[in-house]
């Protein structure tokens, strides 16, 4: 199954060659990465989605705390998250179809952000299965080019990990017992 | 004369050691000295040179090797004898590259160790410069961690994490990679100042409480329990709890290879070696326990056999300081992540002593005719064995302070099974890396560590050959390191399994040697060749009492073989085993 690690990280040189180093060296496979800044400039954040089972995951957890530049590990996988990939997707619109295209695009929520003679940019925000949904309905269209960001993943609710606690943070066990958080809130 | 010293003063003034405004490579020593180190090994080159330079200003005692590898061998054989950081020192591109095997060697068998490389200039990195090579992105995958310095302002903390990083936790080599201009910039020194600011870090952890009571019943309620014992034992310092839990609980102890010394040989719950060769009533025992405890051991395919049928009937308690090593190769029952040491301490008052002498009493039966198997049992057929000779080694240095560093192959599994150690440090060898030419320059480290001790090295004609420069080393430091070459012609490891496994078409493992006695008076050391076992003692005696290197080329039966073997792949218990001579007669006739 496809796993959700938020990796939070010192934001130093080489930092991501290490990470990704780790996944190849152990043979585990990525599915996708992103990595960007956090609230606090010497901290990094990642999300990293990997095909493994339970035993595998808890490995990979592991290894990753082994890493010294690694602050804070969180398998987010079975917690109420906020999961994001946003896509720019050009599909062929000649002016027949452009009318379909945009009430799609709509249907999706989805931004159209460059128009031409003979296509439509669109980019569009969301889980990947919502992105996908709408990469099917337009493929009959012609889609020249796609490119997707990989998922970025935020726990919801107030005690959320921050860059802070990261930085505080003493171990693996404290970093579990901060993801057994009944303060979560839902929101749509 | 004076023209050449005023130029020295020029390049690398002379420290006065706090808050003052010092080079780089000033501050490299510097901080060196305070993190302990009195020796490092070395080879000098261009990117490293001003570090060199620097070198007359420090008390660090500087040891020239023949060959980086060397270098990294020797600060390993030195960590691993005296539990301190050892200290290895090369240049840039190809000093910093011969240094991979030594360095993959001391991670695989988490030894301590701090390598230093030079660097081309910051501004040259990434131009292919003379002499440029990315060590940083070369050792990711084999240091524990790693650093690239490029300003004299980052040496003093970056050597100070690294010693931390190496020696805490789960131990392990780390690089440090400095900029040949990050030697020559200078900036303030402060000590205190430059403390380790690793944030992620976490060496220090504990189980929880549930996991102890866990831990305490199944051992409480096991009938046929085993305690595996690593070098984790070693590491930790916990020789003293680990005797006291299997004394106070009544289990028997299995060793791993590098746990030899952990528990002592001669202790009547010590069952000895387990394994590829190790024992074939270890392994049986293995297989029959219905507990296994795992202190400060890995699970390596080497012990196992093939996991799928690995002690079936077995819960497993695991106590380990790394987390990841957890449910890797073989799933655990019960894990104790933490420093064996503390654990057992946190165990020990809760121990109760059950009377288990049912299940030391199955030990004998499993002995079975093991004895009779046994190659110092069988009748002298003239031929000189090396088991002979390491057994008759042990007889002569057991009641010494003696170091035994071994190579890789047969000999060291003979080693392994007929020295019999009785105290931690006193073997050291390559064991999950299996690093051939290990031996010699490890054997130089050891006796830097400990000069009082009685060092021997056990080296193959084939692993001998691969890091022999390093003869000269030891005689440009008068070290009194006695060597012992089993020497049977063959690569005699890869030669049993060709004899097994490849129907004896033995590609590429026969020998052409030189002569290693003259060998050894080339570099002025002391040598005798022994073919016969009557001249193994005596031979011994006059190395012992040689003032200075010894070398002796003990020429053995070609082709002996490692009994028992657990092949690749099989169970445990299923062991190719020397053939009972009892057997053999009837066959005969």
């Amino acid at each position: 199954m496809l796993n959700t690690f938020m990796v939070y990280v010192e934001n130093k040189p080489g930092v991501l060659t290490r990470v990704a180093s780790l996944f190849r060296r152990r043979a585990f496979n990525i599915d996708s990465l992103t990595v960007g800044r956090t609230e606090k400039p010497e901290v990094s954040r990642m999300t990293i989605t990997v095909d493994a089972d339970r035993d595998q995951a808890r490995r990979i957890e592991a290894n990753l705390y082994k890493l010294v530049n690694v602050l804070l590990v969180e398998n987010i996988t079975n917690q109420p998250a906020i999961v994001r990939d946003l896509a720019m997707i050009r599909v062929a619109a000649t002016h027949d179809a452009r009318s379909h295209v945009l009430e799609l695009a709509a249907v999706f929520r989805a931004r159209v952000v460059d128009v031409s003679s003979e296509s439509l940019t669109i980019e569009i925000t969301g889980a990947e299965d919502k992105i996908d949904g709408l990469l099917d309905v337009l493929r009959p269209y012609g889609v020249l080019e796609m490119v997707r960001t990989g998922i970025v993943a935020m726990r919801r609710g107030s005690k959320s990990g921050d860059a802070a606690s990261a930085t505080e943070s003493t171990g693996p066990d404290s970093a579990n017992s901060s993801a057994a958080n009944d303060d979560v809130s839902y929101s749509v | 004369m004076t023209d050449q010293k005023t130029v020295d003063q020029k390049t690398t003034p002379a420290i006065d050691k706090n808050k003052t405004i010092m080079t780089g490579a000033g501050i490299l020593w510097e901080c060196l000295e305070r993190e302990g180190v009195k020796d490092v090994f070395g080879y000098p080159g261009g990117a490293i040179l001003p570090a060199y330079d620097a070198l007359k200003h420090s008390k660090i005692h500087h040891i020239l090797v023949r060959h980086e590898q060397g270098a990294t061998h020797m600060a390993d054989g030195y960590a691993r004898a005296s539990g301190e950081v050892g200290v290895a020192v090369a240049t840039s591109g190809p000093g910093a590259t011969n240094m991979v095997t030594g360095i993959a060697t001391a991670m695989l068998d988490s030894s301590p160790i701090v390598c230093i490389t030079g660097q081309v200039g910051s501004k040259l990195i990434g131009s292919d410069a003379f002499q440029e090579t990315d060590i940083t992105g070369v050792t990711l995958p084999i240091t524990k961690h790693n650093y690239l310095v490029t300003h004299a302002s980052e040496v003093a903390r970056t050597v100070r994490e690294a010693f931390y990083v190496a020696r805490s936790g789960r131990p392990g080599p780390v690089l440090i990679d400095i900029t040949k201009d990050a030697q020559q910039s200078t900036c303030q020194f402060d000590w205190e100042a430059a403390k380790p600011q690793l944030p992620g870090y976490r060496p220090d952890l504990s189980p929880a409480p549930e996991e102890y009571a866990q831990a305490l019943e199944l051992i409480h309620n096991s009938k046929r329990p085993v305690i595996l014992a690593g070098h984790g034992i070693i590491i930790s310092g916990a020789m003293r709890e680990v005797r006291d839990f299997a004394e106070r609980t009544g289990i028997p102890v299995a060793l791993t290879l590098l746990g030899l010394g952990a528990f002592p040989a001669s202790h009547p719950l010590n069952l000895g070696m387990m394994g590829m060769h190790g024992e074939a009533w270890v392994n049986h025992m293995i297989q029959e326990a219905d507990l296994l405890l795992a202190f400060g051991m890995r699970f390596d395919d080497r012990v196992t056999g093939n996991l799928k049928n690995y002690a079936p009937n077995a819960k497993k308690i695991h106590i380990e300081i790394d987390p990841a090593e957890i449910n890797k190769n073989v799933k655990v029952d019960v894990p104790l992540v933490g420093d064996l040491r503390e654990v057992l301490l946190e165990l020990l008052p809760h121990v109760e002593s059950i009377d288990r002498s049912e299940w030391l009493d199955t030990i004998d039966k499993l002995k079975g005719d093991s004895a009779v198997r046994d190659i110092q049992n069988l009748p002298d057929s003239g031929h000189l064995y090396a088991a002979h000779v390491i057994n008759d080694l042990w007889r002569q240095t057991r009641d010494g302070n003696t170091i035994v560093v071994t190579d890789v192959g047969q000999h060291q599994m003979w080693e392994a099974q007929y020295y019999k150690h009785e105290h931690p440090r006193s073997l050291i060898t390559s064991g999950g890396l299996g690093t051939m030419g290990f031996a010699l320059p490890a054997a130089i480290g050891a006796k830097v560590a400990c000069p009082e001790a009685e060092v021997w090295v056990i080296v193959g004609d084939g692993g001998f050959q691969m890091t022999m420069c390093e003869l000269a080393t030891i005689v440009q430091e008068n070290l009194k390191i006695n060597i012992a070459i089993i020497n049977n012609g063959f690569l005699g490891m890869v030669r049993q399994w060709q004899e097994f496994f490849y129907d004896r078409n033995y590609a590429a493992t026969p020998l052409l040697n030189p002569d290693f006695a003259r060998l050894a008076d080339a570099y002025g050391i002391k040598s005798a060749t022994v073919s016969e076992r009557s001249q193994v003692v005596p031979t011994v005696e006059s190395a012992r009492r040689h003032n200075g290197p010894v070398l002796i080329n003990f020429k053995v039966e070609q082709e002996d073989t490692v009994y028992p073997m657990v092949a690749a792949g099989a169970a445990l218990n299923d062991m190719i085993r020397r053939p009972s001579p009892i057997v053999e007669t009837a066959d005969d006739e």
